[in-house]
């Protein structure tokens, strides 16, 4: 779905570079293929490429492992959510294929152009949708069940809560904010499908309805929701940095207590996607501050990432490479956060492409730096061979120069002015002496897309190439590396004991500089 | 999912205990949306107390009593099965409770079917849609609810697990207090309005 998502990504950026010319590969773009594939690029990107590779992929994989379980509490309802997600993945792609195309309203399916088909001219599409993202979070929440009830029931002996891998801990509190949040927009979504199919008007003013509460309970869940993607993403780079600096995570639980408190500011600060939407200013004013405030537990862990490195023997492998990106880069899209949460500052860049430029800034590190550098990191115990590295160096070379090729310059194209969403920039008179700035995005996007050749030539070359790598070719604490790689059907050979906690490298007065979490029973 | 063998579980909860409140506690959300959204909508449509005064309030009130009276039956099955060991008893007791559920159902069916009949369908006004989103999906759980507790009906036979009984009986309760919001929202509030 990546290179699904890649590809729209490409149609679209084709066409903002170059207006109105065929794209190699595709053809002509028409301006309601353009507003179909930037929906589904965002609706694919978030719900099924960040959501399922992040939470589900290296969650059920090292969540067990990290405990020292033999498997997850409920491994029928882990296959369950298996196939309701293949499902809701078929309905997503067969929503391209019906007449009138996939929906094309926007990834936040605001409406009024959702509730009434008539506005954008697709009918089952939107209705597809709608379907398919539902059927994707039943699945996320019950992978979210799952991950509760094994970190809480089946941790090993000694494991106790503040002996836990950051990444466990992450998880989890990522689940129980999908939870929170998601019912509210599952509300929202049957009273969408209700405008959509029985003529209702929940959402339509003209039957008295309010589209703004729609936005309200889309975001009560969107907000929440990034912190689902990200938290799993500072999980991974947690995990990473300590290994290869062979110092401590500086600052666990502080880094512990900080998400938790983010968690519960993240359901108050919704509102600050609807500053110019029609909202009370009065409203508006607390929603600034709390968005402001929610960024200093943020920084914290981010600070505490850093001072990890601090003074540490770093050694600069792949993985360690993509982590220190994500850092970098995320900082960036943080920082303009606070613009954005700013109610004056928002009102001017509101909806332009400094807006887009600044989400891809937190997302595609999330998304893609932290997958890359858990990929690069745990690859050796997913099929007992290492990734080549020195193809993985060209790989986050080609990744991070097309990408800050790719959004830097939206940056300014937002501040000057171009919104988002629009076809045809040409239109706007302007808007031409910046069209340069599109051309040059749009090279570092064709540089992107060409650096994950050989991302997925390595991938697949070094399951039968690799360089064999031993149970734990890092040197690393946590327990997954006590299980042999690949780990066996029941993971460990023998039950682990837990003795001490993840990040205990470079102990003064210790024979090694690690000193593994767990002993075998 | 074979429970006996959480190998070195760390805490006493059992993880379907565990597993059901989760469950639980993403469908209170689901329902709480909807809830707040009509109460929302309410406090800015006094006239829709008119329409809720179009509800045959005698057909909810039996049916609050049908659904109160199936949770006491559920409650029984639990305590003959679990406390008593009594399987034969607490087979009774959630037959009772099916039976029940599905008197629910027929008296909602019969409600639907009148209240279409009359033109009050849900692209009357925003009330009607809140009225058939909200009991449809209430509806929808009783359905569900009744298939489980069939299928647990057939499993004690063969002498299944109890804690079955525990979860389907969660269960069945939530179902029940949902409609313990849903009744006075609908139903009840149709004087005047607030506001
Ligand atoms: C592969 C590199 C990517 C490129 C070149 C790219 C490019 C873009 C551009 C130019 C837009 C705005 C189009 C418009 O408003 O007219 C956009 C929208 C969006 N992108 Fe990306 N993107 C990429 C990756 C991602 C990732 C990883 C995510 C999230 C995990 C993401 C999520 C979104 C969302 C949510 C939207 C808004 C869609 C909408 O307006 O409905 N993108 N993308
Ligand atoms: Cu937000």
């Amino acid at each position: 779905m990546a290179l699904v998502g890649g590809y729209l990504a490409y149609l679209f950026r084709h066409q903002l570079a170059w207006p109105n010319e065929p794209v190699p590969g595709f053809g002509q773009v028409g301006p309601d293929q353009y507003n179909m594939f930037v929906t589904m690029h965002g609706t694919i990107m978030v719900f099924w490429v960040a959501m399922p590779i992040l939470l589900s992929g290296f969650g059920n994989f090292l969540l067990p492992l990290m405990i020292g379980a033999r498997d997850m509490a409920f491994p029928r309802l882990n296959r369950l959510s298996y196939w309701t997600f293949f499902l809701s993945t078929v309905v997503l792609i067969v929503s391209f294929f019906v007449p009138g195309g996939a929906f094309a309203g926007g990834w936040t399916i605001y409406p009024p152009l959702s509730a009434e088909p008539g506005y954008t001219g697709v009918v089952w599409g939107g209705n597809l949708w709608i379907l398919a993202v539902a059927l994707e979070f039943v699945s996320m929440l019950m992978g979210g069940i799952n991950f509760m009830t094994t970190t809480l029931s089946l941790r090993a002996k000694g494991m106790a809560l503040f002996r836990m891998p950051i990444f466990v801990w992450m998880i989890n509190v990522a689940s129980i904010l999908f939870m929170f949040s998601v019912g509210p927009l599952i509300a929202g979504a049957f009273m969408l499908l209700a405008d959509r199919t029985l003529q209702v008007g929940f959402f339509l003013p003209a039957a008295g309805g309010d589209p703004l509460l729609f936005q309200h309970l889309f975001w009560f869940f969107g907000h929440p929701e990034v912190y689902v993607l990200l938290l799993p993403a500072l999980g991974i780079i947690a995990e990473i940095l300590p290994v290869f600096s062979r110092k401590p995570l500086f600052g666990y639980r502080p880094i512990i207590y900080s998400t938790l408190i983010a968690g519960v500011l993240s359901f108050v600060v919704w509102a600050h996607h609807q500053f110019i939407s029609g909202i009370d200013p009065r409203l508006a004013m607390p929603f600034s501050i709390t968005t402001i405030l929610i960024s200093v537990p943020f920084a914290f862990s981010l600070f505490a990432y850093i001072a990890t490195l601090w003074k540490g023997s770093i050694s600069f492998s792949t993985a360690m490479l993509f982590a220190l990106g994500m850092i970098a880069e995320f900082l960036l899209g943080g920082v303009t956060g606070i613009v954005n949460g700013s109610t004056a500052a928002d009102i001017y860049v509101h909806d332009t492409y400094f807006v887009v430029a600044h989400f891809h800034y937190t997302l595609f590190p999330v998304t893609f730096l932290a997958t890359f550098a858990g990929i690069y990191y745990w690859y050796p115990k997913l099929f007992g061979r290492f990734l080549s590295e020195f193809w993985g160096k060209v790989h986050f070379t080609l990744t991070l120069i097309g990408f800050n090729l790719a959004f830097l310059p939206l940056f300014s194209v937002g501040i000057a002015g171009h919104h988002r969403r629009i076809f045809d920039p040409s239109a706007f008179e302007f808007l031409h002496r910046i069209q340069h700035l599109h051309v040059l995005a749009t090279v570092g996007l064709i540089i992107l897309l060409t650096g994950q050749i050989p991302f997925i030539l390595n991938f697949f070359l070094s399951l039968r190439r690799g360089r064999l790598a031993e149970a734990n070719p890092w040197q690393a604490n946590t327990l997954e590396w006590i299980a042999p790689s690949p780990p066996g059907h029941r993971n460990f050979e023998t039950d682990p004991v837990v003795v001490r906690g993840p990040y205990e490298y470079s102990v003064p007065g210790a024979a090694k500089d690690w000193l593994s979490q767990g002993e075998a029973s | 999912m074979n429970h006996a063998v959480s190998h070195n579980s760390s805490v006493e909860v059992p993880v379907w205990r565990l597993g059901i409140w989760w469950f639980l506690a993403s469908e209170i959300v689901v329902f709480g949306g909807l809830v707040v959204c009509y109460i929302l909508y309410r406090f800015n449509h006094p006239e829709w107390g008119m329409e809720a005064g179009r509800t045959l309030l005698w057909v909810g009130s039996v049916n609050t009593v049908v659904l109160l009276t199936s949770s006491l039956t559920m409650i029984l099955a639990h305590y003959s099965i679990v406390e008593k060991g009594d399987l034969a008893l607490g087979r009774r007791y959630l037959g009772v409770t099916i039976l029940l559920g599905l008197l629910f159902l027929c008296f909602k069916g019969y409600e639907y079917s009148h209240e279409i009949h009359a033109g009050l369908v849900p692209s009357r006004s925003l009330f009607w849609g809140f009225y058939y989103l909200m009991t449809g999906l209430h509806g929808l759980h009783v359905i569900g609810g009744l298939v489980a507790n069939g299928v647990i009906l057939g499993g004690l036979s063969q002498g299944r697990t109890p804690h079955r009984i525990e979860s389907i009986g969660l269960y069945w309760h939530f179902v029940d207090v949902v409609w313990i919001f849903l009744f006075p929202l609908l139903y009840l509030a149709s004087q005047g309005g607030a506001s």
